[in-house]
């Protein structure tokens, strides 16, 4: 054949229109133009102009095609009609469905509104939720951060005013090197990726600290296959040798940090390690212009780092002085950690010195002048070009929040926090403890609950227990057990509420949380719970209502489902009153809209607890004359005020003189507006604002502005964190609201107020010696929780999830590829394949997240791979420790927080012969929506 | 059997840049979506729910870990992970085209880009067996050969705004580690990225004489190396050794500031 080309139309029509909304794959927020033809969605791709992933998009976000259209999706109201657990459901009305949750939940609001609990889960909307639970008047509300990242949360916030993840993010157009901590590869998904695409592209360094060496970390430069759970002690051992070397930024420990300020150091006093303050509460440092106390924010003063300072008999001693002591100690040096953490001390010095280097060598200068919060000019920004960033891979340990704050105070040692080069907050960061709400817990009868559930406590006296002093909320956050529990304990409700401790309840109402599978610890034993009776043969459990868009495995142990719609289908608000989309250099929100009308009898899940809302007349939710208040969720997203002039959204609000930002009334084109401006709004941050915002006068000013905050709200950080102080002191015998004495000494040791580590407490209620081997999971770039593994294309990249081994473990079995394993934890067994890997911590085995799927759930069929290969390690992993012989259950959790020690897991391994598929093996659940087609050719163009 | 073209006025295609592909799968389920939705047949899924998913995409991302050697500096050498991504790389010397009976594969004069007329392929598959990079996968549904078009259906778009006329997997691509252009232009800044880092063709002695290009991985894990070592530890001195001595350190190098 001779060279031959046909006419090709090179300009071929693209969509009948672009509509711009919000991507719910998975938590990253991106913004996605829709291209619609006929009315129906043909093709997703990244919004150019959008702050989160300015056009970029991940697999997740391109195959939301698959998952608007997933033959999972719900379809109608659902009543159960065989035993729980079955998925045996009819379908129902919408009034009927709704007829049925007033009828159970109107009785319990007049009576006992503490017997409602209502949690969510991957819930985007937790200022509403929330709003409604307040209304309800329960005090068991919260959403799935308990079981997810709150101690990188309660750290971040306790330590700096801000976290990580959506709260803050590296300087990534000015850092040089780039030190990244245990990050599920989908979170924070497209600005992660982003920005190492910018630091690679100008060489600078990447050094990757996690046990697995896959997706960020098998780009670093260097990578540190760490011993999971030692990431604490590494962090201090880098702050041990930086500060022995003096590689620290003192003027910035000076100015910025409670470094210099005074703790009283008498140990025989009832206040002692209490910070010295003056008669506003102020805390005091000594002032090296006159060597006299000042507060620590006078104009003109020099807090001084060394001095010390003695009054009516006691001495107070600067935090530094208490940071020497501990820091400097020879357990931390590099060879008495090395073996702990499994890295050479010669690599740590080495890591320690290029920080040093890129800290103090290369430090950069912007120039912009900024007035500090002391009324003090600079003519430059200085930069630390150091960043970190960190997640879950070092959260989820029973030490977890201790090694979160022990990061922070390396980044605050070495002055990089909210400079150029360095760590960056994002509005509504950063924001002091004490611009946070205190937690609310005091319920009335029919009235709505006393104030906000969630919040940040200062000391025992903000516990939430009742006055006999036990736990005021079904899932015991706030207690002694885990007294700084900011988001709540969600893997706690479901056997709280079987075992009736603290108290029984009557609905448990749930949205968007796969508790019967991949979301609860010890899944097996979560499924016998929901479905257990009592000896008249009820269920312990009464009532479960839950909402979810698709039949995940939760959906069979409900009573009624509320069917919520898909992420295109509906209404939604980003909202800085909750975890907006901000970046570093500017305050931004967004919405999502109903871009194609559902096709199904379901319902955005916020509109219909408008709607419940005002059915049980709840007081936010209902007008003077006893009409429903909102319409629906855009109803609300309009009109809600949170307090005068501030709603949901900050953009286009109305002002005197026309149209506004930040502080307005209500706009009932807002939502137009910002559908005209592709689904989201930004308001950008002055440059010289840009840097050192928590000290800087322009930003505070432009914060107040925006509505942020009411008046400037100028701190210092808290390397040392006074909270936990108080816990110990509480602990120590001082005060009247004391701990239970079995927790004294766990207090004492952990809540301490400066940074420390402690073995994960697996190691001490499971033999390290029968148990050798580190159990971890993670979750791909590709995948999203159970979301990924019904989306047809998703699951043709990740539908199947050996266990990967490490080569020392690998050979050690004598495993060849094909094999298969059981897997053994204190808890329970798992027989599963297994695949060898050698980039690999050579202690730690490991798989992907929720790629294991219930027979009968998502719409796959009951011989999918996910289904008969797939496996969950919940199954190994209690909500609580193994008994140790001192008659109490301890909780598989974070002393502090409460947060889910999922990685504490220890296991061991036997080779088994091939099973014909992975065990425990389930009965198939009843699929209340069918399974999917066998061939799909999605093409809606002609 | 099917002539190429004797020269081509451009050669457009990718420089993809393994050390900086964290293997996300973005470009792969990206080309999936407009593909599907755009040039000739969708590209379809078998058993898309059940026991074998297998369906057709122009563009993989393949992961290989490699075993570094222990030598007298690092005796246990980190194993280390690559990503992949491949798709057609748009040969000069496209053994593809040539195998074709019926003139179907065919390299464009214009720009060099390989397409497939699919009314012309009979979904004879010796194509596929050609390609040394298994680059071209057959639709199962339709029945005709499927592979990159390099988006020949984006790139001269005029319903598309300029800044979007490249390959889908280019705009989407989280990273930037796909960059797409002119490798006839020494002066694109393919070319330059490609003169810069070092870019190489996959597989050379195939002969195909590839367009898209690969930007190898930097060197890792150097950090501890006895070079950088001898570099770093003055950095390390020691002010003290106690926290006595340190504290008696602060008080002068307060002094300093």
């Amino acid at each position: 054949m001779l060279h031959k080309q046909p006419d090709l139309d090179l300009s071929p029509h693209v969509s009948d229109e672009v509509r711009k909304t919000t991507c719910y794959m998975c938590a990253c927020r991106c913004g996605i133009n829709v291209h619609m033809k006929g009315g129906k969605v043909a093709y997703i791709e990244g919004n150019r102009d959008h702050p989160v992933n300015k056009g970029v998009l991940c697999a997740k976000g391109s195959a939301g095609i698959m998952q608007h259209n997933a033959p999972s999706r719900l379809r109608a109201p659902l009543k159960r009609v065989g035993p729980r657990g079955s998925g045996e459901f009819e379908e129902i009305s919408w009034d009927e469905a709704l007829e049925m949750a007033v009828g159970w939940l109107a009785p319990l609001r007049a009576e006992a509104p503490e017997k409602l609990a209502f949690f969510t889960g991957r819930d985007q909307s937790q200022s509403f939720t929330s709003f409604w639970a307040q209304n309800f008047g329960t005090p068991n509300y919260a959403a799935h951060g308990g079981f997810c990242s709150v101690n990188m949360a309660a750290a971040g916030i306790y330590t700096m005013g801000g976290a990580f993840w959506e709260f803050g993010q590296p300087d990534w157009d000015h850092t040089k090197l780039f030190m990244l901590f245990g990050v599920a590869e989908d979170h924070d998904s497209n600005p992660i990726k982003m920005g190492l695409g910018k630091i690679k592209a100008r060489g600078a360094r990447v050094i990757g600290v996690n046990p697995i060496r896959s997706g960020y970390n098998a780009i670093a430069d260097d990578w540190v296959g760490i011993t999971p759970g030692t990431d604490g002690l590494f962090i201090l051992s880098l702050v041990h040798v930086l500060m022995k070397a003096g590689k620290i930024d003192l003027d910035y420990l000076a100015r910025y940090t409670n470094a210099p300020v005074l703790v009283n150091s008498d140990p025989k006093s009832p206040e002692h390690g209490l910070l010295m303050r003056d008669s506003d509460g102020k805390p005091l440092v000594i002032d090296r212009n006159t060597g006299k106390l000042a507060a620590f924010d006078t104009p003109g003063v020099r807090p001084d780092l060394h001095a010390t300072h003695r009054a009516a008999g006691i001495t107070h001693r600067p935090v530094m002085h208490l940071m020497a002591e501990r820091y400097l100690d020879e357990q931390y040096a590099p060879e008495a950690v090395a073996g702990r953490c499994g890295i050479p001390a010669s690599r740590i010095r080495a890591i320690a010195s290029e920080i040093a280097r890129v800290a103090f060598d290369e430090a950069i200068e912007l120039d912009r002048e900024w007035t500090d919060f002391r009324g003090e000019t600079h003519k430059t920004m200085t930069g630390r070009p150091v960043s970190f960033h960190a997640m879950r891979g070092i959260s989820a340990h029973s030490n977890g929040f201790q090694t979160c704050r022990a990061l922070h105070v390396l980044q605050i040692l070495l002055g990089t926090v909210e400079v150029p080069g360095g760590f960056r907050f994002k509005p509504p960061y950063p924001k002091p403890v004490s611009a946070h709400p205190k937690p609310h817990c005091k319920v009335t009868p029919g009235k709505p609950l006393d104030g906000p559930h969630l919040g940040y406590v200062s000391g025992p006296d903000d516990l939430c227990l009742k006055d006999d002093g036990s736990p005021a909320r079904i899932d015991k956050a706030y207690t002694w057990d885990n007294p700084m529990s900011a988001h709540g304990l969600m893997h706690m409700v479901i056997s709280n509420a079987h075992a009736g401790d603290p108290y029984k309840i009557d609905t448990l109402f749930m949205y968007m949380a796969n508790m019967s599978w991949n979301s609860s610890m010890n899944t097996g034993g979560v499924m016998e719970m929901l479905t257990d009776t009592d000896e008249n043969g009820d269920y312990v459990i009464p009532r479960i209502i839950y909402s979810d868009a698709y039949s995940s495995e939760m959906v069979a142990y409900a009573d009624l489902i509320l069917p919520d719609t898909t992420y295109l289908e509906r209404h939604d608000c980003i909202s800085l009153l909750d975890r907006p989309i901000c970046e570093a250099d500017a305050a931004a929100d967004a919405i999502r809209w109903p871009v194609v009308e559902p096709n199904r009898d379901v319902r955005g899940f916020q509109s219909v607890l408008c709607d419940l809302g005002a059915r049980l007349n709840l007081p936010g939710f209902t007008t003077a004359d006893g009409g429903q208040k909102y319409a629906d969720y855009a109803d609300y997203i309009t009109n809600h005020e949170r307090k005068p002039g501030i709603g949901p959204l900050a953009g286009w609000r109305m002002g005197e003189n026309g149209l506004t930002d930040g502080r307005g009334s209500p706009n009932e084109a807002q939502l137009d507006a910002y559908i005209e401006n592709g689904g989201f709004f930004a308001s950008h941050i002055p440059e010289n604002a840009a840097y050192y915002k928590p000290w800087n006068t322009a930003y505070q000013e432009w914060a107040v502005g925006m509505g942020l905050f009411d008046s400037p709200q100028s701190y210092i950080f808290d390397l040392y964190a006074e909270p936990l102080r108080r816990f110990q002191l509480a602990a120590e015998g001082h005060g009247t609201r004391q701990p239970p004495d079995h927790l004294r000494e766990r207090i004492k040791t952990t809540l301490d107020p400066l940074p420390i580590w402690y073995a994960p407490f697996e190691d001490a209620h499971v033999d390290p010696v029968e148990f050798p081997i580190h159990a971890l999971t993670q979750r791909p770039m590709a995948m999203y929780h159970s979301w990924g593994s019904q989306n047809a294309w998703l699951r043709q990249l990740h539908g199947h999830n050996p266990l990967y081994l490490p080569t020392k473990l690998f050979n050690a079995h004598g495993f060849v590829d094909g094999d298969w394993a059981q897997v053994t934890s204190a808890h329970g067994s798992i027989t599963v394949p297994v695949a060898h890997m050698a980039a690999l911590n050579e202690n730690t085995v490991w798989t992907w997240n929720a790629i294991g799927k219930r027979k009968g759930a998502w719409a796959l069929d009951t011989d999918a791979p996910e289904a008969t290969k797939g496996f969950l390690l919940n199954h190994l992993i209690h909500e609580l420790l193994p008994p140790k012989g001192d008659g109490l259950r301890w909780a598989n959790s974070d002393p502090v927080t409460g947060q889910a020690a999922w990685f504490d897991l220890r296991v061991k391994l036997q080779k088994v012969p091939p099973p014909d598929q992975s065990h425990p093996v389930l009965e198939p659940i009843t699929s209340p929506v069918g399974t999917g087609p066998d061939t799909l050719a999605w093409k809606v163009g002609t | 059997m099917t002539t190429l073209p004797s020269s081509t006025q451009k050669k457009l295609g990718l420089v993809i840049d393994l050390d900086t592909c964290v293997g996300c799968h973005a470009c792969v389920i990206s080309c999936k979506g407009w593909n599907t939705e755009n040039y000739g047949a969708p590209l379809s899924d078998q058993e898309a729910y059940g026991a074998n998913p297998s369906g057709t995409f122009l563009n993989r991302v393949h992961s290989y870990e490699v075993q570094p050697l222990a030598t007298s500096d690092k005796v246990q050498p980190a194993a280390q992970l690559f990503h992949f991504p491949k798709s057609c790389l748009h040969c000069e010397d496209a053994p593809c085209v040539t195998v074709c009976p019926t003139g179907a594969s065919y390299k464009r004069v214009e720009d060099g880009i390989v397409l497939v007329n699919e009314s012309d392929c009979i979904g004879c598959g010796l194509c596929a067996w050609a390609c040394p990079y298994g680059a071209r996968e057959m639709d199962a549904k339709e029945g005709v050969m499927k592979k990159c078009t390099l988006c020949v259906d984006r790139i001269y778009n005029d319903n598309l705004p300029e800044e979007d006329r490249q390959p889908a997997c280019v705009r989407t691509c989280p990273a930037g580690a796909r960059h797409f252009g002119d490798f006839a232009d020494p002066d694109s800044a393919v070319s330059r990225l490609t003169a810069e880092r070092g870019g190489v063709d996959l597989m050379p002695e195939q002969g195909t004489k590839p367009v898209n290009k690969y930007l190898p991985p930097r060197p890792k894990d150097q950090l501890d190396s006895a070079e950088h070592i001898d570099i770093l530890a003055p950095y390390l001195e020691p002010v003290a050794d106690t926290p006595k001595g340190f504290i008696g350190w602060l008080d002068k190098a307060l002094e300093k500031i």
